[in-house]
């Protein structure tokens, strides 16, 4: 029999709970949970099956990344920045990067802008690529994790490849990268984008096209689009609600501007539907990164000649300089006193209203098994929120 | 832009209006008005995304300044604007009129800043509570003036085994010894 989806709206305020009434059990999910993304745990309030309340508790990952920010030299700061999103590092470098050149006013020359272009798409489908694991994973459909986690690998051979690193990168730095590709690296990439599509026609067909998964997505975790400003939600979750919004095209930064596409949406704003969304994102990665490999010089300078990174310090001023992440809007603050520190680096992370005033809205009502797979299909990184 | 800069300072009082970029600005508005003004960005000039509010400790003047990041999507045909606003807070009394009414994730980043920098948000849902720091008992760790080196040694037990050297001298010591001597 098919299941209707429906969509319920959470009500904004908290219900008054008699916790003593034995009517209700008050259950942790997290911090060390396999339906929890990353170090971070629910405390739910559970009726029968079903969700009435949720508080979201962070803080399992907390580094003091933006206090200790303020007291390294700027190029002291770029082994922090990297680690703030673990899957995701190189929007990290971007946003920083972008942001210290703007306000010492250094141009990067046109190879680096594809290189960054190049480095930040691969991220995105090597993100993707683990998040659509989890997705299934947390509807019991393990083996969509394993393809997608060795595809991962691949997209990591290509940055360990390029950069030397596979999870940290550290490639995308001020003034340009680190370093021009390497002799056959662009042909690995299309090879390896040859690959990976072709595995993802396979994760459609074996994932989105499963009852139970439909079952299970359709109708979870409606996001309604009057939700999207409120919150300030961002991203698939936002595209999937049927909002055009993607700052790679509305702000034009790097090479998007050069490249053809148009941002994906939807109009059901659940659980499959962002899904749905996030898998024709990837095939988008797909593409962008074969039209870099078209358009890219082959030749020319990768990197601005900065002052000694020991003794360089920033004109007084501040900025916001964002990206479109997997997630949506990811963004760096920085502020110079004109010292060789920074005096403020604030990171605007998207987990930091989906995973907490999105989730703990949304989850009300919902039945426990369903939980981890809501959290999933909201795409949170815990570290950002807690930096 | 310049009708949004004037406007907001015949209505607000704004001052110092700077553009950063084309599509990203800062300005700065009296405590006082900032409730008002940032309803009135929201509801009437499309600047409907809070984007991030966060706090920076200008500890040589005495205040917090508080940072809203607000942004109008569909500012020049759906390129988007950016508008920064700020305004200065008493650091030693540092209470701050509540927007979690105008965004509904504003309280969370309250509370955030309640816990780092110890700026309060009367009404906002939940800010006396711990964010991040659990278990906490410092001042707010984000404040210019908290030494957290003398933070550290004051709660934290030393742990036996571990030695600190003065770079400088200990590689004369180890590398070169012939030169000491």
């Amino acid at each position: 029999m098919k299941k209707q989806a429906q969509h319920i709206v959470p009500p904004a305020e908290r219900a008054n709970l008699d916790l003593d009434s034995g009517k209700y059990l008050v259950m942790w999910q997290g911090p060390n949970h396999p339906g929890i993304t990353g170090n971070m745990s629910l405390r739910l309030v559970i009726e029968g099956d079903t969700v009435v309340d949720c508080e979201t508790h962070v803080g399992y990952l907390h580094r003091g990344f933006e206090k200790l920010m303020e007291r390294r030299l700027w190029m002291q700061n770029f082994p922090l920045v990297c680690r703030i999103a673990v899957p995701e590092p190189d929007f990290n470098e971007y946003c920083y990067a972008a942001a210290l050149e703007e306000l010492a006013g250094i141009q990067i020359p046109d190879k680096a802008v594809w290189l960054r272009t190049l480095s930040l798409e691969m991220i995105r489908l090597a993100s993707f690529l683990m998040w659509i694991g989890g997705q299934a994973g947390a509807f019991g459909h393990g083996t969509i994790g394993q393809w997608t986690v060795t595809m991962r690998d691949y997209v990591l051979d290509l940055f360990e490849e390029l950069t030397g690193g596979r999870i940290y990168h550290m490639f995308i730095i001020p003034g340009g990268v680190r370093g021009d590709v390497p002799p056959g690296f662009l042909k690995h990439v299309l090879e390896t984008m040859d690959i990976i599509q072709k595995n993802l026609d396979d994760v459609e067909l074996v994932m989105f096209h499963n009852v139970v998964y439909k079952m299970r997505a359709q109708g979870l975790g409606y996001i309604p689009p009057d939700w999207i400003d409120h919150y300030g939600i961002t991203g698939p979750n936002a595209r999937a609600a049927g909002v055009t919004r993607d700052l790679r095209k509305d702000l034009g930064y790097l090479a998007y501007p050069r490249l053809d596409f148009q941002p994906i949406t939807g109009t059901v704003s659940d659980a499959y539907e962002r899904s749905r969304l996030r898998l024709a994102e990837m095939y988008q990665s797909i593409d962008l990164i074969r039209q870099i490999v078209a358009n890219m010089p082959s030749d020319g300078p990768f990197r601005e000649k900065l002052p000694n990174p020991l003794y360089w310090k920033i004109p007084a001023g501040e900025t916001y300089v964002a990206a479109e992440c997997t997630r949506g809007e990811y963004g760096f603050y920085v502020v110079s006193d004109g010292s060789d520190k920074p005096r403020r680096v604030a990171v605007r992370g998207p987990s930091y209203t989906h995973a907490v005033s999105v989730m703990e809205r949304l989850v009300r009502g919902v039945n426990i098994a369903d939980v981890a797979g809501l959290m999933v299909s909201l795409h949170t990184y815990p570290p950002e929120v807690e930096r | 832009m310049i009708k949004l800069a004037t406007e907001l300072a015949a209505r607000y009082g704004s001052r110092g209006w700077h553009n950063q970029r084309p599509d990203l600005a800062s300005v700065q508005i009296d405590l006082s008005r900032l409730h008002d003004a940032l309803a009135w960005l929201k509801d009437n000039m499309g600047y409907t995304h809070l984007s991030f509010m966060t706090a920076i400790d200008n500890i040589e003047r005495g205040v917090f300044t508080l940072t809203y990041t607000l942004r109008n999507h569909a500012w020049n045909d759906g390129k988007g604007h950016s508008l920064m606003i700020h305004a200065d807070v008493d650091r030693s009394k540092p209470e701050v009129d509540s927007i979690h009414r105008l965004w509904g994730q504003a309280w969370t980043y309250q509370r955030e800043m309640k816990e780092w920098y110890g700026i309060d948000f009367p009404g906002s849902p939940r800010v006396d509570e711990e964010f991040v720091l659990e278990g906490w008992e410092g001042p707010p760790m984000m404040r210019r003036d908290f030494d957290s080196l003398a933070y550290s040694d004051a709660t934290y037990a030393e742990r036996p085994g571990r030695v600190s050297h003065d770079p400088e001298t200990y590689m004369k010591e180890k590398l070169y010894p012939e030169a000491e001597a």
